[in-house]
């Protein structure tokens, strides 16, 4: 550095940082001094945080800072101040009539339930019924948004399905239907004669002649709980066989695989793993998502 | 200066400027601007207008939690936020018509920088005395004296920074409801931070920070730069008047300037104009005020520091006439600006006068795309929203529009009537049922088109959509 390069053009300029490039020199204007207090400020702050919060990386976990601050703990105490605040419509929830909470009638009940339901389900019941509720057809978890129900479909029928479950045997309230498998029972050619039988009452395809012989098959075989006319029982959970809808799917083959080996869908019961108050809100929910009778 | 061995400085301690009081124009200008932006940042919050019941009746509000804007008969919903970007890209292109045609008129006279440490000035000036007095405190000893003004000016201070604080929460609540609050201890806890937070600034930068704040903070002196030519107007001495100065009744050789120093003496960011244009310079014209008066004293021409363009400068030197400021002023480039700024304005009323007042969103439900029914209809789901932004209940009728044959249902069984409250929006779920003989059932997909029609007025609101039938399998 030579006294050149620490030197001014005009005598009023301020001293030079002695930094020159291609004759651009770098003039000293220092910044004030409370500036470099507030950068100490700022480093002093950044290590006392470090000591206060979670912060320094350990072998197992942070170091968890002297003020005991937690995110985990904050958000579980969030989740205890809601549940406080909703404890009042929980009740209600558990006392009144189902059918009577609507819109109109008790909104606010209604929309807890729409949303506190509709959190449950997405939960406990979306794995099987999917997250939209339409099921899976052809694997017998079926759609609760249409308006076909086995067991029926007001709120308090869906309320009593949730609470104890399809066919399992644990709920001794559970639900229960069993489809006979009729193979062995009804020979290959009765099968093949009941199966058009049942796709022409659904109105579709299927071989005339078959299908006017399986008539017969139908009723010595399946109207005790199908019906004469084919409708279903709710009673017991047979199903409609005339309409449109197929919880394990109406193709040929689907349906002469369920006359064969039968189905057994299960749904297992939830009164034990969640609160009623969950249960009505739920069954609220499901009969809310446009199939509810 | 010359050059040493020792490194140079990297820091410097704050150099203490005690500005003079100073009468003339400009500082009269900077009362009456002081005067009417400080009235109107308090007093807004308080002025009261009626929008009928369930409504608040502030005329300037921001309601956050209900994501609405009032101001006076206007009200802006969230989905209008152009409006709020539309105002600060005018505000933004009025920054640049002023900066281009007055230089950092903005810093001088209404940046609240400016304005409060004006206030605060006065304040130390009505405690302390003025420039001389102030000067020999501030050496003098801590005694009883210098603490008990000290501690009166902080007092006083403090109290003009709650107010400004504590009128900044106003905008946001109800202010006669927040001021009982806050006196209570009943107000929310961010309303007492926000107080506090604008208190302390206000303290800090107002009373200690103040030109620091401008030279060192501030990004807007280095942006400024850009956004200004040789024809902007900015304070300027005219030196080609003044030199050389020099003190004396014997004015042989010298020129007007008789190098009192009145224009640094009241300059509140410590500054010599006579330097030349300056970084620091926030044209506030107290120098002119000051540098005028002595003028008169002596019995010179006014206008030695002045108000000019550098252009003036060669143009002065060679003895031509003064060009008129509004010569400077009305060029293309602010002209230009000056009509982007209008035409974003017009652009802004004519939208504010064309728009809806209710609204209409519909939202297809995709999960499942379609429900087959026991009859084999196919229904489709959607989540349709209806803001009423009227303010009067208003009972709306849900339609559809399509060459298919479609039948819709609402959630919940009603007929296609909803009531939606004033200033609120409905969320409803609306099933649209193909049967199984339409053709929008077996289509890959249809268009429709939604509408809601409020009862009465006839007035519509229209969305186009789409329903899924079995043709998408």
């Amino acid at each position: 550095m030579t006294d050149q390069e620490h030197s001014n053009l005009h005598p009023d300029d301020p001293e030079t940082t002695g930094h020159s490039w291609d004759g651009i020199q770098e003039f000293n204007n220092p910044l004030p001094r409370w500036w470099l207090w507030c950068l100490y400020a700022t480093i002093v702050w950044a290590l006392l945080y470090t000591v206060a919060y979670p912060a320094w990386p350990m072998i197992s976990g942070a170091t968890p800072g002297l003020l005991g601050y937690s995110t985990r703990a904050e958000v579980a105490e969030e989740i205890d101040r809601y549940d406080a605040l909703n404890a009042d419509l929980r009740t209600q929830l558990t006392e009144v009539d189902l059918a009577g909470v609507t819109q109109e009638d008790m909104p606010d009940l209604y929309n807890f339930s729409i949303q506190s339901g509709g959190a449950t389900f997405a939960t406990w019941c979306s794995q099987c019924h999917g997250r939209g509720a339409n099921g899976v057809q052809a694997s017998g978890y079926p759609s609760l948004l249409d308006d076909d129900w086995l067991w029926g479909g007001t709120v308090d029928d869906i309320h009593q399905t949730i609470a104890h479950g399809i066919r399992n045997e644990e709920d001794p309230d559970a639900r229960w239907s069993e489809m006979t498998a009729f193979e062995g029972i009804l020979s290959d050619e009765e099968i093949s004669q009941v199966v058009n039988y049942v796709l022409t009452v659904s109105d579709q395809e299927a071989d005339t002649t078959l299908a006017a012989a399986g008539e017969t098959v139908f009723l010595d075989n399946c109207a005790a709980c199908h019906g004469d006319n084919a409708m279903g029982d709710r009673y017991l959970g047979a199903p409609n066989l005339t309409d449109r809808i197929w919880l394990y799917g109406g193709t040929p083959e689907a349906i002469e695989e369920t006359v064969r080996h039968s189905r057994f869908g299960v749904m297992p019961p939830w009164s034990g793993r969640l609160s009623e108050a969950e249960v009505r809100a739920t069954a609220i929910y499901i009969h809310s998502r446009g199939g509810g009778e | 200066m010359s050059s040493s061995d020792a490194p140079p400085k990297l820091y410097a301690a704050q150099e203490p400027i005690f500005p003079k009081k100073v009468k003339g124009t400009f500082r009269n200008l900077k009362w009456v601007i002081m005067f009417v932006t400080l009235g109107i940042y308090y007093i807004t919050p308080w002025i009261r207008w009626d929008r009928g019941p369930s409504l608040p009746d502030q005329a300037v509000l921001v309601d956050m939690a209900g994501r609405r804007f009032f101001f006076f008969w206007i009200e802006i919903w969230p989905h209008e936020f152009y409006f709020v970007a539309g105002l600060l890209i005018m505000a933004g292109l009025g920054l640049f018509l002023f900066t281009s045609a007055l230089g950092r008129v903005w810093c001088g006279y209404t940046c609240p920088q400016t304005v409060w440490t004006d206030l605060f000035y006065t304040v130390e000036r009505w405690i302390e005395g003025d420039r001389n007095a102030r000067l020999r405190l501030w050496k003098g000893k801590w005694d009883l004296r210098k603490w008990r003004l000290r501690i009166t000016k902080w007092i006083v201070w403090l109290l003009i920074a709650v107010a400004t604080g504590g009128a900044w929460v106003f905008y946001f609540a109800d202010a006669p409801t927040l001021l009982r609050d806050l006196l209570t201890g009943q107000a929310a806890f961010v309303a007492y931070a926000t107080v506090g937070v604008l208190t302390a600034t206000t303290f800090l930068f107002g009373g200690f920070a103040r030109e620091q704040i401008c030279i060192y903070a501030c990004p807007w002196p280095r942006i400024q730069a850009a956004m200004m030519d040789e024809h902007s107007i900015t304070v300027a001495y005219r030196d080609w008047r003044g030199e050389d100065r020099g003190k004396g009744k014997d004015r042989e050789g010298l020129g007007d300037c008789i190098d009192c120093n009145a224009c640094v003496n009241v300059c509140p960011m410590g500054i010599d104009i006579r330097d030349g244009q300056q970084m620091e310079c926030i044209t506030c014209a107290l120098c002119i005020d000051a540098c005028d008066e002595i003028m008169e004293k002596t019995g010179r021409e006014r206008g030695l520091i002045d108000y000019l363009a550098l252009t003036d400068e060669a143009n002065e030197r060679e003895g031509n006439p003064k060009v008129p400021v509004m010569r400077h002023i009305l060029r293309p480039r602010t002209l230009i600006y000056t009509a982007l700024w209008s035409l974003i304005g017009v652009g802004l009323v004519v939208a504010l006068f064309i728009r809806s007042e209710i609204g209409l969103t519909v939202a297809p439900v995709r999960n499942p795309q379609f429900v087959t029914l026991s009859d084999g209809s196919i229904r489709n789901t959607y989540d349709i929203r209806i803001r009423n932004m009227t303010q009067g209940d208003a009972v709306f009728r849900i339609g559809l529009t399509s060459d298919e044959i479609l039948r819709v249902d609402l959630e919940g069984g009603q007929d296609l009537m909803v009531d939606v409250p004033a200033d609120e929006t409905l969320l409803q779920r609306v099933y649209v049922i193909a049967r199984p003989d339409d053709p929008a059932a077996t289509a890959d997909r249809t268009e429709l088109r939604f509408w809601v029609e409020e009862f009465g007025t006839n007035e519509r609101a229209y969305q186009s959509q789409s329903f899924i039938g079995q043709g998408t399998q």
